[in-house]
């Protein structure tokens, strides 16, 4: 046989690992075609929503749903008193603690979901719900958690004994009712000796305030019970349908295998719809009490008051060093606040996520990390918003440690980076707090950065901008923000990483059909992150189909093979990885049938590309797809007919994906505005499977680490009302706000992944955070700031020119 | 609850006639009456752009206008700016561009920029950003979608430019 095309051709043929290929998403997207839970509509299908409690922490004496089912269009009211029997009125959530799925005599904030209207339509429902008549007794409200920590008010009857003793939680004894757990990561006794005998020593203490991953769609979902084959379904928002299926199954005692969970299209998630929520069980209670399909949807206000917020760490480190800049321990306390229960989504031994990665991306000897969570009167969650469990506040917290570390020293932040950096040599590194980082080159990453944006020039624009503002010649301050991140992302091995008992390792499963296209299944669920286009890429280098012949199918618990889902940068890691697998094991059995065409042994056939030639005889070749059909319509002796293949897919380690971002920017002193001049950020994700697709997800990270960083916040007042609730005060940046960025990228494959690639979507939000934080910051340090809390909106931005004198 | 009144309106170009509570949003009227599901809602105070249509020649948050307000009105939605065979540029410019992750507030983006174009068919960037700053993304950080309308203009003015010398130029409203 001759070949017609060239070999480049072949490979370019197949859309596989490394080229841009367009998105097959975006074909309904773009017509409106999209099929997200909103849009499934049932027949007959009813609409419940939440009566929510007003106050913040008060008891509830009574409530009268009489009024409430006379309301045309009502069908019933569901309270915690109709769930305890089920022994639903609490469910566990995803951090070993318990939540109450409707008040159970109290409630712990506001907004807290006290009644579950159903009713015909939405219109119904709202109607009924202001009819249902709550009586609240208020109680002391506590929003700060030091103080939760010393007060006589206890918020949670379950968290003492008979005497009043605080009882043991899920993760250890409490030292206080109010209190969660402590986690403690390094040694303590050495960390403490090193930093009272070290030459210099930096402290800081600094919020990372309290916020919400606020995807466009809200959660909700919809729950049908066919009670003449006994099948639950529930579509929803789930960013792991598999856990879900399997909690619902756990809390409801319905079998697994009757329950169909299907996550259709989602509209983002950034980490907002990892846990489950009250209403997804109120859903199902009133799909099985009435018969009926049952629609939950949130609407903005319920989202950002009541279901996942992020964040709400307060952090105190020291950081020592010798007088030459080097970095000889590094200590950490947080004190967590979790709200009315502990609602993050965390693997079971990481009450803290990963919190212990805040050594950075420094060699640094010695290091102590202890966490406190706490219960306060204010929404319960503690999620990652676009990060893989909190590596977003402990990148934070090293990347400010460096720059106050660097004032201390009066040095260069950027050379006090690059002496502490781990070596490429080092690695693998274990670092002071447990973790192994698999890989890195982090000196050739920064130089090429700091070179890109002219560093050096740039500093000398800036000590000048200093002079002319003193000279009365500008008002404009400048500031360069600086950020160098190392996240840990992939959870994640089986012997460290589950939730809820269950091993965080992903699957697909691949069936190739006769005339050479195939169909995978992965355990994992895109909320915008292209996976139909990704994972076919992968596939198509492994398996040499086109992509375009292969169909990615995800979120269907009966068709997809069980897996943990999509957060934490984790699909790519895991599930891409057991998509990498499961094509070797397609390619192995491809090439017994290949050889058996060929008339030759197994290991005298070889893969190229597209197709398996004989070694030393590449004119003697079988297609993968004439191998396909073959597969079908041959009886090959010792083969069994089809071609499919699954893998399940245990990591042996996390993935360590770093990069080097900076921000340059002007400051009005005046009216405390922010223009962002130039923003580079050079990313190593490992192997690269769609530019275009990294680039999009860099560009959509940045602009949520530009919102943290620069103005989002979920505030309270002192009753714990809460005073972000809509899109009015709940800062998301538009089109106006955001500037270009720039991207750029170095390769440093991961060593132990099949294909070498690391992730990349919570990258930017992880890097960015910092980098625009470090940038306000550094516009102010000629004048004596060392260290102010973000948002940096404009007024607290003022507020810092002001305080240092600078509109005097 | 309150008494319904008689509603005439026309979308993507079919007569509709319905009976309606003055209180039914126009989102409402769309997504759950008509099973038109492109536009969607996002956050339900104009503020997020993502159930956006075009009224009377306008661009509307359809969650905040009553469908009683849309009486004898004609309105487009995105089912109604392209047909699968005959995508208008927008579409596949933010599919050639990567203007899109979620989709979520595609219909409402591409939409408000079919409007945007008519408006000022050769818009700057500040332009563009301006006149989309109404229209709220969580995926993109509007970089590539910036980069789709430009792409869109471009094609649609030079397919327009062979068969009509001067562009008009009208000043862009501001989204809110």
């Amino acid at each position: 046989m001759k070949d017609e095309i060239t070999r480049d051709e072949r490979i370019d043929n197949l859309k596989g690992m490394g080229c841009s290929r367009k998105r097959v998403e975006d074909a309904r997207f773009t017509q409106g075609k999209g099929n997200y839970v909103d849009d499934v509509k049932l027949d007959g299908m009813l609409f419940g929503d939440f009566v929510r409690s007003p106050y913040a922490h008060a008891r509830i004496t009574n409530i009268d749903s009489a009024a409430a089912l006379e309301v045309p269009g009502v069908l019933a009211v569901l309270t915690a008193k109709d769930l305890e029997p089920l022994g639903l009125h609490w469910m566990p959530t995803l951090a070993g603690d318990k939540q109450m799925v409707l008040a159970d005599g109290k409630v712990l904030f506001q907004g807290q979901e006290v009644a579950f209207v159903v009713a015909e339509d939405r219109y119904a429902a709202a109607d009924g719900i202001e009819a249902v008549e709550v009586d609240y007794e208020e109680l002391p409200v506590i929003v700060d958690p030091f103080e939760s920590l010393k007060s006589d008010v206890i918020l949670r009857e379950d968290t003492v004994d008979e005497n009043g003793r605080p009882t043991d939680g899920a993760h250890g004894p409490r030292n206080h009712p109010n209190h969660i757990f402590t986690w403690e990561a390094g040694d303590k006794a050495p960390t403490e000796e090193v930093l009272a005998n070290a030459e210099i020593v930096a402290e800081e203490s600094m919020y990372y305030h309290r916020t919400h991953p606020c995807p466009l769609e809200t959660c909700g979902c919809v729950a049908s019970m066919d009670k003449v084959n006994g099948k639950l379904t529930l579509w929803g928002t789930f960013q792991a349908p598999h856990a879900i299926r399997t909690i619902v199954s756990l809390i409801s005692g319905i079998e697994e295998h009757n329950i169909r969970v299907i996550s259709p299209d989602i509209g983002g998630g950034f980490g907002n719809k990892v846990g489950a929520y009250p209403g997804y069980v109120c859903s199902v209670v009133a799909s099985i009490v009435t018969g009926k399909p049952v629609k939950w949807i949130e609407d903005r206000m319920d989202n950002l008051m009541t279901t996942a917020f992020a964040r709400d760490y307060w952090m105190k480190g020291k950081i020592s060093a010798t007088k030459e800049g080097k970095i000889t321990g590094l200590h950490c306390h947080v004190t967590a606040d979790h709200g009315g229960f502990d609602a993050c989504a965390d693997p079971t031994k990481f009450p803290a996520g990963f919190m212990n990665i805040c050594t950075g991306s420094y060699d640094i000897p010695t290091a102590y990390l202890a966490v406190d969570g706490v219960y306060t009167n204010k929404a319960p969650g503690g999620v990652s918003y676009r990060c893989s469990f909190r590596v977003t506040e402990a990148v934070y917290f090293i990347e400010r440690m460096i720059e106050v570390l660097a004032i201390k020293l009066n040095m260069d932040a950027a050379e006090l980076r690059r002496i502490n950096f781990i070596k490429k040599e080092q690695f693998p590194y274990k670092a002071a707090l447990g973790w192994e980082y698999d890989s890195g080159d982090y000196h050739t990453a920064w130089d090429k950065a700091l070179k890109t944006v002219d560093y050096e020039g740039l500093r000398a624009e800036q000590a000048q901008r200093v002079e002319d503002f003193k000279a009365g010649k500008t008002r404009k301050l400048m500031g360069i923000g600086l950020s160098f991140f190392t996240e840990i992302v992939g959870a994640g091995p089986v012997k460290n990483c589950d939730i809820l008992g269950l091993g965080m390792f992903d699957s697909c499963e691949i069936r190739i059909h006769p005339t050479g296209s195939a169909i995978a299944r992965l355990g994992t669920i895109s909320q915008g992150q292209g996976h139909a286009t990704t994972f076919a890429q992968i596939l198509a280098s492994e398996i040499g189909l086109p992509a375009d012949s292969i169909t990615i199918e995800e979120g269907d618990t009966d068709t997809a093979p069980y897996g943990l889902g999509t957060y934490g940068s984790r699909s790519t890691p895991v599930a891409g990885a057991a998509t990498a697998m499961a094509g070797r094991k397609i390619r192995a059995k491809a090439q017994m049938i290949a050889a058996y065409l060929l008339e030759v042994h197994d290991n005298d056939v070889e893969f190229d590309v597209d197709r398996f030639v004989v070694k030393g005889a590449p004119e003697r070749f079988k297609t993968m797809k004439e191998v396909a059909f073959a597969a079908y319509n041959q009886a090959i002796p010792g083969i069994e007919p089809g071609l499919e293949a699954v893998s399940y897919y245990d990591p042996p380690n996390m993935t360590y994906p770093f990069g080097a971002y900076v921000c340059v920017m002007d400051i009005d002193v005046d009216t405390g505005v922010p223009d962002i001049r130039r923003f580079y950020a050079l990313d190593d994700c490992g192997t690269r499977i769609n530019p275009m697709i990294i680039e999009g997800q860099v560009h959509g990270g940045l602009t949520e680490a530009l919102a943290v960083a620069l103005g989002q916040e979920i505030a309270y007042d002192d009753m714990g009302n809460c005073k972000t609730g809509t899109l009015m005060d709940f800062f998301l940046p538009t089109a106006w706000e955001v500037p270009n960025y720039e991207t750029d990228y170095t390769v440093t494959p991961s060593p132990h992944h099949p294909i070498g690639a690391k992730g990349v979507g919570e990258s930017p939000h992880v890097g960015g955070v910092p980098c625009f934080s470090n940038a306000v910051q550094d516009a102010f340090r000629a004048f004596g700031n060392t260290h102010t809390n973000m948002p940096h909106d404009h007024w607290r931005i003022w507020k810092t020119a002001n305080e240092l004198g600078l509109h005097d | 609850m309150s008494k319904k009144t008689h509603i005439t309106l026309k979308v993507n170009g079919k007569s509709e006639e319905f009976l309606a509570e003055p209180r039914e949003l126009l989102i409402y009227t769309l997504r759950e009456r008509l099973n038109i599901t492109g536009p969607h809602i996002g956050c339900e105070t104009s503020h997020c752009g993502a159930c956006t249509v075009t009224v009377d020649g306008k661009s509307v948050k359809s969650c905040t206008m009553f469908a009683v307000q849309a009486e004898g009105a004609e309105i487009t939605t995105i089912e109604g700016i392209g047909t699968p065979d005959s995508l208008h540029p927008l579409q596949e410019a933010f599919k050639e561009h990567h203007g899109l992750q979620c989709g979520y507030c595609t219909p409402g983006m591409i939409t408000r920029a079919a409007k945007l174009l008519e408006e000022n068919p050769a818009p700057s960037e500040e332009e563009i950003r301006f006149g989309m700053a109404g229209n709220i993304c969580r995926c993109t950080g509007y970089q590539n979608i910036v980069k789709s309308i430009q792409a869109a203009a471009a094609e649609m003015n030079s397919s327009q430019s062979s068969s009509s010398e001067a562009v008009g130029h009208k000043t862009t409203e501001a989204a809110e």
